[in-house]
């Protein structure tokens, strides 16, 4: 196990980060896992595999990331606050790392009336700010949140989720500053669909040194269709749509390539934004085209990512956007 | 009740310098609470303080209050608990991502905490929860707190 994992590194380096979500399959099969991780190959830098997203229940986090690191992906392990308490989170957190998993992302998870088990009871024992305190305490302290000692302490870099496209506004860069106070060293954020609001944040971010503290990856991702757009912003919690964006969707005449393009024109425009890390891109259903927008951006300045044919000579999925 | 809470973190400024003065008195009072005994105080005044606090801020008498760093919104009324911000989850409108006829708290907590002299303990990192503490009285905690801080003293406090 090296000391720095390929993610910090890579982010260290100052060179643009590229992450993916894989929504982590409704099956037993290690087979969907992999399938499912080879439409990024060469493109992105990590992937990180969702917690019972939207409180809808699939394979764990944990076992995506320990059957991907296997074959030498990097992964960031997603850690919801919804589901477990602080017994089975630090547990979970040393088996992780024993088992190669070297990044780990603190949410407090979408409410279980949102997913597929509304009568689940809601666990919330930590809040994402204690439990990256806490994932910190076992790191750098060696110790337990009850205070016992670890005697080898998880080796991770601890993320966290940023939203600054809900309100309180004027309030989301004191909560990142927070986040980074109790020991976020990255974060990754809701999608982004107004370049405009981004700015704002990204300059109050500059202006409180922020960015030099803790790498902002922003969160980006293809809509389908202007249905789509609306079911998303309508249903999913913390989606912020503006309306030109529906209605360019709209005017298409093929909606489903315009939201890649408008995907990748947003990536264009994030990379100019000064103190971005990164973009995390989320693209449910569409993974399939996260190579093709990624290629066709331009982000990775010819770059490519490790993937397990390790080879330049991969075929590549070449843009046609 | 929501519309007697909502009040109380407009006047979050109010709370705070009565809670300041309460609590030094209760300070000042040390050595006849100790004379009573706080372990024999502890039922009834958990009971009035529930009373007063579920009245004016909706308390759950988590044990461990937090108000005077959250603006008089308490955070035990979000129903994911978060005490220290709100999540990514908070409506266009400000309201709720569970319950969406609600104002989140924390959109609350921070026009309350702009209200108050030291409304800049929001920023601080509360740390989790101890559940061992549900449903104690936190005024008794911390006037022992306070006193023991006073009085340099070390030790552990039954």
């Amino acid at each position: 196990m090296s000391d720095i994992g390929a993610f910090e590194k890579l982010l260290a380096s100052g060179q643009f980060a590229v992450t993916a979500e894989l929504s982590p399959p409704d099956s037993a099969d290690p087979e969907e896992v992999y399938s499912r991780a080879r439409v990024f190959d060469g493109y992105v830098d990590a992937i990180n595999a969702t917690d019972g997203s939207g409180a809808n229940c699939h394979m764990s986090s944990i076992a995506v990331c320990s059957l991907l690191e296997r074959r030498g992906y990097t992964t960031v392990m997603q850690i919801s606050c919804r589901d477990r308490n602080r017994l089975a989170i630090q547990g979970d957190v040393l088996g992780a790392s024993a088992l190669g998993i070297s990044n780990v992302l603190c949410l407090s998870g979408d409410g279980v009336q949102a997913g597929d088990h509304p009568g689940a009871k809601p666990v919330f024992d930590l809040d994402c700010m204690s439990l990256i305190a806490t994932l910190r305490g076992m790191r750098d302290e060696s110790q337990f949140l009850s205070g016992r000692a670890i005697s080898t302490p998880p080796r991770i870099l601890i993320g966290a989720a940023a939203n600054p496209f809900v309100p309180p506004f004027e309030y989301r860069v004191e909560r990142l500053a927070k986040k980074i106070s109790a020991g976020a060293s990255f974060v990754q954020t809701q999608y982004c669909f107004d370049i405009v609001r981004l700015k704002e944040y990204m300059g109050r971010v500059r202006d409180r040194g922020l960015h030099e503290k803790c790498a902002i990856l922003i969160g980006v991702g293809p809509l389908n269709s202007p249905r789509a757009a609306r079911w998303m912003r309508d249903n999913v919690p913390g989606v912020h749509v503006p309306d030109h964006v529906i209605k360019r969707l709209e005017g298409a005449e093929r909606p489903r390539l315009e939201g890649r393009r408008l995907c990748m024109e947003m990536i264009q425009q994030i990379r100019e934004i000064e103190g971005v890390a990164g973009v995390h891109v989320m693209a449910y259903r569409q993974e399939e085209a996260i190579a093709e927008i990624i290629d066709a951006s331009g982000v990775l300045d010819g770059r490519m990512p490790w993937n397990p044919a390790g080879q330049p000579d991969l075929p590549l999925q070449r843009a046609i956007l | 009740m929501y519309r007697v809470r909502r009040w109380s973190v407009r006047h979050a400024r109010f709370f705070e310098r009565m809670y300041e003065v309460f609590e030094d008195t209760l300070v000042h009072l040390d050595p006849l609470l100790s004379t009573l005994g706080y372990g024999r105080l502890e039922r009834p005044v958990a009971a009035v303080e529930s009373a007063v606090k579920g009245f004016l801020f909706d308390c759950k008498m988590c044990g461990q209050c937090v108000l005077s760093s959250t603006g008089m919104s308490c955070p035990m009324n979000c129903p994911k608990a978060l005490r220290n911000g709100p999540c990514g989850g908070v409506r266009s409108n400000g309201n709720c991502e569970v319950l969406p006829e609600m104002r989140c708290v924390w959109v609350d907590a921070i026009d309350g905490s702009r209200r108050m002299r030291g409304g800049d303990a929001i920023q601080s990192v509360q740390v989790c929860i101890d559940n061992q503490f549900q449903g104690r009285s936190s005024w008794l905690h911390e006037v022992r707190e306070k006193v023991r801080q006073r009085s340099g003293v070390q030790g552990v406090i039954t």
